[in-house]
């Protein structure tokens, strides 16, 4: 167990040494460069997701009451509406509470005032899930005692496909460059075994095993990419802060704190893990694709 | 200890290196194989740490067949032949301590043990002075002393040398063979290749003479 130990610590040293040249480092930056693209659309991405919600927190339905329905007409559907598994929340808003809400509009009290009479119905707002909004609207606009159906779903059912749209790119971006990262460590662990070459045959001459002889090579995939995907995070955190300084200002003038936030401790360890395992990946591929190639066997 | 019996050995494109060759060398003795260039001297040493395959017959080595041997057994056959080669194949980005201490990174040695043994492998072949030297700096003769004490620091119980005095002067060939005998003599087996014959005669051990292949 200690030998298996000191073998290991043996090998996590060389890789360590062998990380430490110039060209590991620079393709540590390249993956890096690389990793830093999909991650940065992932966090502008969540940043404006967050902005979306608060704009459209969920698709509602607004039922419009005939004018001579009475209060208890109202109360008898929304307690039927409520039972509705389909449906989340009823809201009763009042012909008053419509107008008070309508007359805070600048410019509309005038209007209203003019008018001498409240013109607005009961309604019942009912929200439920984006994509049950079209159908629940029509069936809804069926039942006795609703004069008139409005679904404002249209807008954030659009929002939504653009949001899928983003994240189909992101997830396309992610993949294709996640191959490059494994291309780029199978390249790197390419040119090490070349130039190694001697120090191989001579391992392998005097009785080293395949494992001993490999393991360097693990650990060095594992950690360019343990470090590239850290590369990408810092990139990330310093592009979000230079953004935030051009965002924040304009987000102040609409009264909002909004600021593009960096990835998550969770996402963060993620990305990192990710590029360390595809770093290994790509190492394993190279290894077993290029040592067989020394003899003697 | 080794014992070749009706071995054969064809390289791909048909050159026969060995044909029908059959002896067997005792656990502590020493041999010299002898025989001129393209006599299948090189071959011969090559079969017994599994670098090559026997094409027919049987290569036995402490009871191991070569020729059945899984690759994943090869290591271990490795490590307990101590393996001097012609070229030397030692590493000029670390110090001659280094290089000796390079066998025993695989095994299980505790580092101090290791550092030890190899301070002990280099005072054998008198090149504990030079440990912090880089082999360049080393003479041909010196570099081949390195070579031997690389392959005896494991202690290996047999001991194979391809030419190892090939490029040396005479008083440096027999200062390396000087080694080897010494070795023999606390009960290590060795083979050596050479084609110095005169060399061979005043050591007056058992000589494997190789013909066109064949143990003439």
């Amino acid at each position: 167990m200690r030998a298996w130990l000191r073998q290991h610590r043996h090998a996590l040293a060389a890789a360590l040494r062998r990380l430490s040249r110039a060209a590991a480092v620079l393709s540590a930056l390249v993956i890096g460069v690389a990793l830093s693209l999909p991650v940065g659309s992932y966090a502008l991405l969540e940043g404006l997701r967050g902005v979306t919600d608060r704009l459209a927190p969920e698709p509602q339905i607004s039922l419009f009451l005939p004018h001579e329905a009475k209060r208890a007409d109202a109360d008898l559907l929304a307690a039927r509406l409520r039972a509705d598994p389909r449906i989340s929340t009823v809201r009763f808003v009042s012909r008053e509470q419509a107008l008070e809400e309508l007359q805070q509009v600048e410019g509309i009290a005038e209007v209203v005032g003019a008018i001498g009479r409240n013109p607005l119905p009961d309604t019942l707002v009912v929200s439920a899930q984006a994509e049950r909004i079209p159908a629940l609207a029509a069936e809804l606009g069926k039942l006795p005692g609703v004069a008139r159906v409005q679904a404002d779903a249209a807008w954030a059912q659009r929002l939504a496909a653009l949001e899928g749209i983003g994240q189909v790119g992101v997830t396309l971006l992610a993949t294709l460059l996640g191959v490059a990262l494994v291309a780029v460590t199978f390249n790197t662990i390419r040119l090490q075994i070349l130039t190694q070459r001697d120090e191989i045959e001579v391992c392998k001459l005097i009785g080293a095993t395949d494992a001993f002889i490999r393991r360097p090579f693990y650990y060095f995939g594992l950690l360019q990419g343990l470090l590239g995907g850290a590369v990408a995070l810092a990139i990330v955190a310093g592009a979000l802060s230079l953004l935030n300084r051009e965002v924040q200002p304009l987000a102040e003038s609409y009264g909002s704190a909004f600021a593009f936030a960096g990835p998550r401790a969770g996402d963060a360890l993620a990305v990192v893990m990710t590029a360390g395992v595809l770093g290994w990946l790509g190492a394993q591929l190279s290894v077993s694709r290029h040592l067989r190639n020394i003899e003697p066997v | 200890m080794v014992s070749f019996s009706g071995v054969a050995k064809r390289y791909p494109g048909g050159k026969e290196a060995l044909r029908d060759v059959s002896f067997s060398v005792a656990g502590g003795e020493i041999v010299f194989v002898t025989g001129r260039s393209g006599a299948g001297k090189s071959t011969l040493l090559k079969l017994i740490p599994a670098i090559e395959r026997p094409s027919a017959g049987t290569v036995l080595v402490s009871g191991q067949n070569i020729g059945a041997l899984r690759r994943p057994a090869i290591p271990y056959l490795r490590r307990n032949l101590g393996l001097v080669f012609q070229d030397q194949k030692l590493l000029y980005d670390r110090t001659v301590f280094d290089n000796v201490m390079l066998p025993l990174s695989f095994s299980a040695h505790l580092p101090k043990e290791a550092a030890r043994r190899a301070r002990a492998a280099l005072d054998k072949v008198g090149l504990l002075e030079r440990e912090k030297a880089n082999p360049i700096q080393l003479s041909g003769g010196e570099q081949q002393r390195l070579a031997i004490a690389r392959a005896v620091v494991n202690r290996p119980s047999v001991l194979v040398a391809d030419e190892p005095t090939a490029n040396l002067d005479a008083e440096s060939a027999a200062r390396v063979l000087d080694i080897f005998v010494a070795f023999n003599q606390v009960g290590v087996t060795v083979l050596i290749a050479t084609h110095d014959a005169a060399l061979v005669e005043r050591y007056g051990e058992r000589v494997i003479h190789l013909a066109q292949g064949r143990v003439a």
